[in-house]
């Protein structure tokens, strides 16, 4: 059966999206940082959907490690599915360039080394699955986060660029844009219950994808129509509102 | 934030935390000052409520190993049962016993000692716990069993959080032939009908009754009994004998919202029983059916508490020991046909044999149960206080996961003598008196 390496196994979305994947008869190898929880998760999941489950190390911030990385896998490996996020501290980001880097290397440009490394194998096999978690966020700019919309926001356009790559070599590139998740990420904020989802509601929404083999997606769909109207705000109204 | 349980009754406001890991929620659990563990919230009323602080187990919700040979599964006390039966029934296994909501978390169920169907042969939940993890203010993180610090596994199984929080679970699943069950079901006129089919399909692994609490007189007791076991292979209906661990999901509903208190009056309740017990066969019918409709009928429709409205409700259940039931059930069940306050959901079930330890405050007992809702009115607390001293006079008590107003008086009676070794425990292991419930303070259990 078919093996899908996940990245930023740790995380709350992740988790449940790799869970179901299993659920659907996916093999898994499950990568990030800290190998006592990948432990945990892969014996969670291997339990719950009978799958096998691998741990594997991989940091985003390490990009000279991502080639020795992707070719001890490779062979196994037939789809990514990559959610790795920060946050950060918007105000800290402001002063502190160093947090600002992390901010924009963990969630944009410390990832585009394997995800490139996959879309060249997948191209050249002429079949494969690359999923990656952007946000919301990264459709416009905002006040409160926008060092991490904005590297969400290359992540997107790089996602796009990928699928149009590779739309004619046999492989789906599929971007998913999470509104509010209540996941560790936004613990401790106060987000509006109806608008915010489970990580398992994200899960299932982006195993539909895969079979509905769409491009974009958002989660909860609702959020398509929300970033539509935010999105049309002419700028000299956007700028002056608190968001 | 605003706390409530399934009952919707009381509703606080207070605080709740979910630590991510072990480690984190005994590091909380060291600096508390006051608190009470939670589950899924399924329990009706105030046992899982503390204005101060609600520690929440759902984070803990990893499963870690399962013994093919033994059968036991080891998991975070935030695991539901839920879970564990979307993970294990394909392979063939089932819960060793589950109460009538798979929505309940493996701490909460130890927690209330929960029963299910079969308690006539299977007992409580506990009894089929290897063993589990547990954090006190006295001995910090203590791993107890039936053989290792017995005393507190005791008085934690149905001790309703009062000992410490639940960290770390091992419960002996069951093999099972099919995930469909062989159901039989009979129409019984009266009570002494229905307390004969209890007796004579006693060797059925489940049984229960739904029983119409509004009929007085000559259909005092009216009810549908309904008996199982699992279905062999070969039983199954042709299409599922290829996968018979697979029956098909259910359909999920959902209640939006709060309905309007006038929704549910004496005639709507008695129209719905009317219609219930009348599409019933007669006599005897039996039937294979999935084992969710058969377990978890309710839990098709999620949010079905909001069809008691805004005010919320509370389910009463009792226990009478067997051998004043055949007088006392009748005596009951006209009190409460009188009041005319009866609910849809009465459930009738003959308890088996509860094995009895030293400061354990499990619920059931040999005798018959009968549960029901009832919605929250001003009429109400009267008519369940009269009934409380009825329960009382026939040497029965009332379940604490469904209760939000019994006085402590009331449950001192139904629980003593066990009560004193419990108390006496709870001294030992939480002598500051950190794990507190609205419940335990209504039931002076805790000052």
């Amino acid at each position: 059966m078919a093996t899908m390496l996940i990245l930023g196994a740790a995380s709350d979305i992740a988790r449940a999206t790799a869970l179901a994947f299993a659920c659907e008869g996916w093999d898994l190898i499950v990568a990030g940082r800290k190998e006592e929880i990948l432990q945990k998760i892969a014996a969670d999941i291997s339990l719950r959907s009978g799958r096998t489950v691998k741990t594997a190390h991989f940091d985003a911030l390490k990009p000279e490690e991502h080639a020795v990385f992707w070719r001890d896998i490779e062979e196994e490996t037939s789809a990514l599915f990559c959610a790795i996020g920060f946050l950060g501290e918007q105000e800290r980001a402001q002063h502190d360039f160093g947090h600002a880097e992390t901010i924009l290397r963990t969630n944009f440009t410390g990832l585009t080394p394997i995800l490139s490394l996959a879309a060249n194998t997948f191209e050249r096999r002429g079949r494969g699955l690359i999923i990656a978690v952007s946000s919301v966020a990264g459709d416009r700019g905002r006040a409160s986060n926008y060092l991490y919309g904005s590297a969400k926001a290359g992540l997107t356009a790089f996602l796009s660029g990928l699928r149009n790559r590779l739309a004619t070599k046999g492989v789906t590139v599929i971007t998913v844009k999470p509104g509010f998740v209540a996941t560790a990420m936004t613990a401790g904020m106060n987000l509006p219950t109806r608008l915010t989802a489970t990580p398992q509601q994200v899960a299932a929404d982006i195993v539909k994808a895969v079979k509905k083999k769409r491009n974009v997606v958002y989660s909860r769909w609702f959020w398509r129509s929300i970033m539509m109207i935010i999105g049309h705000i002419p700028e000299c109204m956007f700028k002056r509102l608190k968001l | 934030m605003k706390l409530t349980s399934w009952g919707k009754y009381p509703r606080i406001e207070t605080a709740l935390e979910s630590p991510a890991d072990t480690a984190r929620a005994v590091a909380r659990l060291e600096k508390a000052e006051t608190l009470i563990g939670r589950g899924l919230g399924r329990s009706y009323g105030d046992s899982a409520l503390n204005n101060k602080l609600v520690l929440s187990s759902l984070r803990l919700d990893f499963m870690e190993s399962f013994d093919e040979e033994t059968g036991v599964l080891v998991a975070g006390a935030g695991v539901s049962l839920a879970e564990i039966l979307d993970a294990f029934v394909p392979r063939g296994w089932f819960l060793p016993v589950t109460p009538g909501t798979k929505f309940v978390s493996l701490g909460g169920a130890i927690a209330s000692d929960v029963h299910g169907k079969d308690h006539h042969v299977a007992a409580t939940f506990s009894r089929h716990v290897a063993w589990l993890d547990l954090w006190t203010p006295a001995t910090g993180p203590i791993h107890c069993s039936d053989t290792e610090n017995a005393d507190i596994f005791h008085a934690t199984a149905g001790g309703h959080g009062l000992t410490g929080f639940i960290l770390k679970v091992a419960l002996k699943l069951k093999k099972i032939p099919s995930g469909f069950i062989r159901q039989e079901m009979v129409k019984a006129d009266n009570l002494e009908a229905i307390m004969d089919s209890f007796e004579r399909y006693a060797a059925l692994p489940f049984t229960v009754a739904w029983i119409d609490c509004l009929q007085a007189g000559k259909g005092l007791g009216r009810s549908i009994f309904m008996g199982g076991s699992f279905a062999e292979k070969d039983e199954l209906p042709a299409r599922y004998r290829a996968r018979p661990h697979q029956p098909p999901a259910p359909r999920a509903l959902a209640v939006p919202f709060d309905f309007p208190s006038f929704v549910l009056n004496n005639w709507s309740v008695r129209a719905f029983n009317a219609l219930y017990y009348g599409r019933a066969p007669k006599g005897l019918s039996k039937s294979v059916i999935s084992y969710h409709s058969f377990f978890y009928p309710l839990d098709a429709i999620h949010n079905w508490n909001r069809i008691y409205g805004r005010r919320g409700f509370t389910q009463y259940q009792f226990v009478l020991p067997k051998e004043t039931s055949a007088d006392g059930l009748p005596k009951i069940l006209k009190a409460i046909a009188e009041s005319g306050q009866g609910s849809f959901l009465a459930v009738l079930k003959l308890f088996g044999e509860q094995p009895v330890f030293d400061g354990n405050i499990s619920f059931p007992m040999r005798g018959y149960t009968l549960a029901l809702d009832f919605p929250i009115t001003r009429k109400l607390f009267p008519l369940l206080d009269r009934l409380d001293s009825m329960v009382l006079e026939c040497g029965g008590r009332h379940y604490l996961t469904k209760d939000s107003r019994m006085s402590g008086e009331v449950f001192k009676r139904g629980y003593s003598p066990a009560l004193d070794d419990f108390l006496a425990l709870k001294k030992r292991l939480d002598p500051e008196e950190r794990f507190v419930s609205l419940q335990s303070r209504r039931l002076r259990i805790t000052g």
